[in-house]
């Protein structure tokens, strides 16, 4: 028989500790209070999985994940293409590299909420700059407050400013490290610039961008800082992605058997949504 | 019909990568640009392919000027020292890309690509991807893709650096004959003066941005025209010494000497450079005329069936490169021998005298 090596364990036990503390820990007294109902002086009643069919099939769910899947997949559709063309419109050498890559990164380097509040000021139709700007010098009808459509359109731009650099990064990373001959061979080969993007760009391209829509998914997905503090969920419901709903459930109303098997059922979307798209995209390279 | 090079000079800012260069590459044979890394052969050929805009000078392609002319608009194709292959494409797909871009009817593309995919032995990889061959099959792909293209002009660019040696010497001997015929110009950088020596044709012997020598290998092998083309075209380095003339003899300064006979004979008394190729000097007696030249052995080394002897011989660290396996003891004297008729005579400047 093989001996195994059973010191092994100790190497992976600081990992096991830490991983059990942030995560398993407090997720499993998530699953205690899901199939719980809970009164007051922390008496707690069996419920089986009532709360997980009660959120199924609730109206405010499927609202509240309908705007959650419109607001990811819009910020998806802008920041990936947009992300991808600054960053082949970014210098490859010389002196305005660096300028350009700490530009990129300042909006990343600036905390949430600071984000949601200077955006909040900055789109105050009265003494905000681009709402004040918005409705008195260009007159458009524009108040965040009041108008769902208007908030909507704060927050996607708020989240484009904010998240776009980290797609431009990730493509410049992957753009810098194609070797010169590639592009020579290509001009070589007659290609057209659109040939030299198909080809060779996005290709080399690929593995950076996998990582960056993943990336963007699940933050977008769990979004709950920048909008609370912009819009706070408003005008009535209009932005209340799920977070923002699972927030008011949970500590709003203390409901906190159903907003316990909302977040699981919350939690299992990101992580199916994450592993599909992780397999579909790296499945080529095994074979 | 020609690629010619007429007062060709590249600078970048304040650096000159390429001084003024004049060359006429014939079509059907293979030129040569020998140096080491550095001496500007990369350079060069990214002028001639286009990729790099001249800074004076022209190109001409078969007396037609194709300065500034994009590389796109030219028919040429080139091979790099790394693989350079379209990586989600398969070796077909390869090959044929420059067809597909150039728009060739289906069936005479892949008749081409076949015929070129014969050529090198990639019939059975033809529907596998690049990361699914060696190293070998990936840079035979890439000189597929230049053989189908049936460009003008070929420009390898070390293309045999990155293989291993075995793969590098069977890829080697097929080359010639992979381009013979096609009336293409081909342009081969190579930092290896065995390789010009082998691939034949004609070549360009380059140093510090310049082209020192230019002509049929055989030929400037034979007679360089300075110490530096003596230099660049031998490896090991080739063996030099401050030598003097005083009658009809040379004089080494520390004793040894020769009666200067051929050319060297003419030459005016005074200081001159000797050169000697390492395979000249030999460990053993060679002939009645031999020289005799004592020093010190320091380092020694044995490739395969040679060996070789780096020795302290007055000022100068001589090297012998011969043949077989010959017990050199470090540190102890050792009697070297050298035919003075394959000494090549330089003035102190560096011009060939003699």
């Amino acid at each position: 028989m093989r001996k195994v090596n059973q010191k092994g364990w100790l190497f992976v036990l600081p990992v096991v500790i830490l991983v059990a503390f942030n995560a398993l820990v407090p997720m499993m007294t998530v699953v205690n209070y899901s199939v719980q109902e809970t009164f007051g002086n922390n008496q707690f009643f069996w419920h089986g999985l009532g709360w997980f069919q009660d959120i199924l099939r609730s109206e405010r769910f499927h609202a509240a994940l309908g705007r959650q899947v419109l607001f990811t997949v819009t910020i998806l559709l802008i920041e990936v293409p947009l992300g991808i063309a600054i960053a082949l419109a970014m210098p490859r050498k010389g002196f305005w590299v660096p300028v350009c890559l700490v530009t990129m990164a300042l909006p990343m380097l600036i905390p949430w909420n600071v984000v949601g509040a200077m955006w909040n000021i900055f789109a105050l139709p009265d003494i905000g700059l681009l709402g004040y700007f918005l409705n008195h010098v260009l007159g458009i009808d524009y108040n965040m407050t009041r108008d769902p459509v208007a908030a909507w359109i704060t927050i996607i731009v708020m989240d484009v400013w904010h998240w776009t650099s980290l797609v431009v990064l990730l493509c410049y990373a992957g753009l810098v490290s194609i070797p010169d001959a590639y592009y020579q061979a290509a001009r070589i080969d007659g290609a057209s610039n659109w040939a030299v993007f198909r080809h060779i760009q996005l290709p080399k391209m690929k593995h950076v961008l996998t990582i960056a829509v993943l990336l963007r998914f699940m933050d977008s997905f769990n979004i709950y800082t920048e909008p609370f503090v912009l819009t706070g969920g408003g005008p009535g419901n209009s932005t209340t992605l799920l977070s923002i709903d699972l927030v008011k459930m949970a500590l709003g109303q203390f409901d906190l058997g159903p907003a316990a098997a909302m977040s699981l059922i919350y939690f299992s979307i990101t992580l199916l949504v994450s592993w599909l798209f992780y397999t579909l995209m790296t499945r080529h390279d095994t074979h | 019909m020609a690629l010619e090079l007429r007062a060709v000079t590249k600078r970048v800012g304040q650096v000159t990568h390429i001084k003024e260069t004049t060359l006429k590459l014939e079509r059907g044979r293979f030129n040569v640009l020998l140096g080491e890394t550095g001496s500007g052969k990369s350079s060069l050929i990214k002028l001639m392919a286009g990729l790099d805009a001249v800074s004076s000078g022209q190109i001409l392609m078969d007396g037609k000027d194709v300065t500034g002319m994009s590389p796109q608009r030219r028919n040429i194709s080139l091979v790099h020292q790394f693989f350079v292959n379209y990586p989600h494409m398969t070796v077909f797909e390869n090959i044929a890309s420059p067809l597909r871009v150039a728009g060739l009817p289906k069936a005479e593309i892949a008749a081409r690509v076949e015929e070129a995919a014969d050529l090198l032995q990639l019939r059975p990889m033809l529907n596998r991807r690049p990361h699914e061959l060696s190293g070998g099959q990936q840079q035979r792909t890439a000189l597929a893709r230049a053989i189908a293209k049936d460009a003008e002009a070929v420009f390898l660019d070390e293309p045999l650096a990155n293989l291993d040696y075995k793969l590098r010497e069977e890829l080697r001997d097929q080359l010639p004959e992979l381009f013979a015929g096609r009336g293409a110009v081909v342009v081969y950088a190579t930092s290896e003066p065995a390789e010009a020596l082998m691939l034949g044709g004609a070549t360009a012997l380059m140093h510090d941005g310049h082209v020192t020598q230019f002509g049929p290998t055989g030929e400037i092998y034979r007679k360089p025209n300075s110490l530096i083309s003596a230099r660049v075209f031998s490896d090991p380095p080739i063996n030099t010494a401050r030598v003097s003339k005083r009658g009809d003899r040379m004089h080494l300064s520390h004793g040894p000497s020769w009666p200067a006979t051929g050319a060297a004979a003419a030459l005016r008394d005074g200081d001159y450079i000797v050169a000697i190729r390492p395979h000249h000097v030999s460990p053993m007696p060679i002939g009645d005329d031999d020289v005799a030249l004592t020093g010190t052995v320091q380092i020694t080394e044995l490739s395969g069936s040679e060996s070789t002897a780096h020795f302290q011989m007055g000022e100068d660290v001589w090297v012998s490169l011969s043949p077989g396996v010959h017990p050199y003891r470090v540190g102890e004297d050792h009697t070297f021998h050298m035919d003075p008729t394959h000494c090549f005579y330089f003035a102190p400047d560096g011009a060939f005298v003699a």
